[in-house]
């Protein structure tokens, strides 16, 4: 079942950024903290940099916009050497997100937006434009144009952060822990939005963190490094949770190899159930008549625009006098399509009934899932390496 | 002439008090300026440099130390005597806490928003001008108010000099103590430097406003 994950090796790979034997020696310091890195970044894809504190995540970042100057080795970006190129010139094609996001205080969110693009001479219109159209896509409103950035929330100024960087439309995007610094419920909900705006976009970015379920969830390839930014796996997240390639990487995943692939699987891929629905509008007849005709115990009723509204059973509706639209229970635990088995699977273990209802991005009726279709989809996923033998994680 | 009452004397003299208060406020802010752009100046090149900090520092408290007699009487075989000296004295003081306030207010900007200004390609020109300077104009502005109030006192002494202003008027009253009206001339002096202190705080306050970004308070 293959196809049941996301589909990240595309053959043709073109290479964005190489980095070759990178080494950084900060002064009056003998061991490096990058030792002769040497790692190819291609286009289009988030690759992200895991490792533990002080293993050199962000210094090697650095080095790609050269704000440290590497000590050795060079840099290459869409095969030009950059390693002694104009510095300013090359920021302003690389987009920067760092994690306490240095917002201008004392320009207005339009104006921090607008830095860049007025750098490289943009005229009036085609900036405000601009501004607006990367309010739109970080769900700011438009009326945040004049605010400061001591009048946002948290999350309000990483999303701004994140517009910012990408103003004038870099092909690259450094960040660096850019989801840090907010609570856990808004640091998902930027990931899954920067993932859903990763998709049309498709920039080339570095990402770094140390957490490795962010890692797992944001990465196309990621690069688990140890001491002195030492590439331990540089791999696709499926491959690094199937197939570790030492013990220092199996540790750096930490128990639960295989519920993290979970979050590697998106509901839409999995079969779902057919489930008898009817209308709001419809007449008790005729949703009784479904139910009894699919055998199954509760019929979903959806609104005109096929949103799912509420569950009914048979004692629900033995009255007539009951509207539909009162009867029965509201319809929960509704995941979108795109949504991960590991976020489905925790929907429907809160949920009432156990099962989840999938919707599409406009919030439309897709199916429904149970627990029976997400354990046949984990059972196909099991890898192939377990059968041979190999250590299988602890709780398997 | 007979000693008169002060206010009948502030009555009789009044156009000649504003006269010299504007005279006084005016080389305070000629000082000011030019103390203004030197500090900043200095302050731009050092704050990055510890030790080049230190020296100018250094200087500029030395120059606070030295009395205002000495300091205007040494300026006398340079520069002569009159406005010329009195603005040099002036802006040597007024150095002090605008230096002092620039390095400090360029060194507490958060270096993640140096970074980030960095990272986007601005050159360390175009930090300086649209970032840091911007966000070190509060702390710096505090430093040319302390310094206009400082040289709107030491401004009377210039009179030793023969500088313009109030100070005339304060030392003549002073010569010529018991005297009439001696009393009512330092007094007249006295209430133009505070009244003129009063407008410069208020100016302050006001331009201090106008020139910080409202999202930095
Ligand atoms: N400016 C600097 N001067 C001297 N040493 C530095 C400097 N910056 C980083 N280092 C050292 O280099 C090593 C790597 O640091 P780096 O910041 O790249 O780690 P990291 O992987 O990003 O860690 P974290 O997850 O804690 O952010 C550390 O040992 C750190 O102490
Ligand atoms: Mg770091």
């Amino acid at each position: 079942m293959t196809d049941g994950m996301r589909e990240r090796d595309n053959g043709h790979r073109e290479t964005m950024i190489r980095l070759e034997n990178l080494s950084k020696t900060f002064p009056g310091q003998h061991e490096p903290a990058v030792d002769d890195l040497t790692m190819e970044i291609y286009a289009g894809e988030i690759v992200v940099l895991v490792g533990p504190s002080g293993c050199g995540k962000t210094t090697t970042m650095k080095m790609i916009n050269r704000i440290i100057e590497p000590t050795g080795g060079r840099i290459y970006i869409e095969g030009e050497d950059v390693t002694t190129a104009d510095p300013d010139k090359l920021r302003r094609r690389i987009g920067y997100v760092i994690q306490q996001i240095g917002l201008f205080p004392h320009m207005t969110i339009a104006d921090n937006i607008a830095t860049v693009p007025r750098m490289l001479g943009w005229d009036k219109k085609r900036i405000s434009d601009r501004i607006d159209e990367l309010l739109e896509t970080v769900h700011i409103s438009k009326s945040y144009r004049d605010r400061y950035p001591k009048q946002l929330s948290g999350g309000q100024r990483q999303r701004i952060g994140v517009a910012r960087a990408m103003a004038a439309d870099p092909p690259i995007m450094l960040m660096d822990e850019p989801f840090g610094a907010v609570d856990p419920i808004t640091r998902e909900r930027l990931q899954d939005e920067f993932i859903r705006l990763q998709q049309d976009i498709q920039k080339t970015i570095v990402f770094v963190t140390h957490d490795i379920d962010e890692a797992i969830k944001m990465g196309d390839r990621i690069a688990i490094l140890r001491e002195q930014s030492k590439i331990a796996q540089y791999d696709t997240p499926e491959r690094i949770l199937t197939d570790p390639a030492d013990e220092y990487v199996e540790d750096f995943i930490g128990s639960g190899a295989s519920l993290k692939r979970l979050s590697l699987s998106r509901v839409q891929d999995i079969q779902t159930s057919d489930w008898p629905v009817a209308g709001l509008n419809d007449s008790h007849d005729g949703v009784r008549d479904k139910m009894q005709r699919s055998g199954k115990e509760y019929v979903l009723l959806l609104d005109d625009q096929r949103k799912p509204k509420r569950w009914v059973s048979m004692a629900d509706i033995e009255h007539n006098g009951i509207p539909l639209s009162e009867a029965g229970w509201p319809a929960v635990a509704i995941v979108e399509g795109r949504s991960s088995l590991y976020d489905t699977l925790d929907t429907m273990i809160t949920s009432y009934k156990g099962s989840a209802i999938v919707v599409d991005d406009a919030g439309r009726y897709q199916g429904v899932v149970d627990f029976d279709a997400v354990l046949q989809a984990i059972e196909s996923m099991r890898p192939a390496q377990h059968r041979d033998g190999r250590a299988v994680p602890e709780g398997a | 002439m007979n000693s008169m009452g002060f206010f009948e004397y502030l009555a009789s003299r009044w156009d000649d008090l504003l006269e010299l208060s504007i005279e006084h406020a005016q080389v305070v802010l000629v000082s000011l300026l030019i103390a203004t752009v030197i500090g900043v100046s200095l302050g731009v090149l050092t704050y990055r440099r510890p030790a080049a900090a230190q020296v100018v520092l250094a200087i500029a408290s030395t120059i606070l130390t030295i009395p205002s007699f000495a300091l205007f009487g040494l300026l006398i075989p340079l520069l002569g005597l009159g406005y010329k000296p009195t603005v040099v004295a002036l802006s040597a003081y007024a150095l002090l806490s605008i230096l002092r306030n620039t390095i400090t207010g360029l060194r507490s900007v958060d270096p993640a928003i140096t970074e980030s200004a960095k990272g986007m390609g601005l050159s360390n020109l175009q930090q300086l001008v649209r970032i840091e300077l911007p966000l070190a104009w509060p702390v710096i502005i505090a430093g040319i108010r302390v310094s206009a109030l400082l040289i709107l006192g030491i401004a009377a002494i210039a009179a030793y000099v023969n500088g313009p202003g109030l100070g005339g008027d304060i030392f003549s009253g002073l010569s010529r103590i018991g005297g009439a009206n001696s009393l009512n001339l330092v007094l007249g002096g006295f209430l133009g430097i505070i009244v003129l202190a009063l407008v410069f705080e208020a100016l302050f306050a006001v331009l201090g406003r106008l020139t910080t970004s409202k999202g930095l308070n």
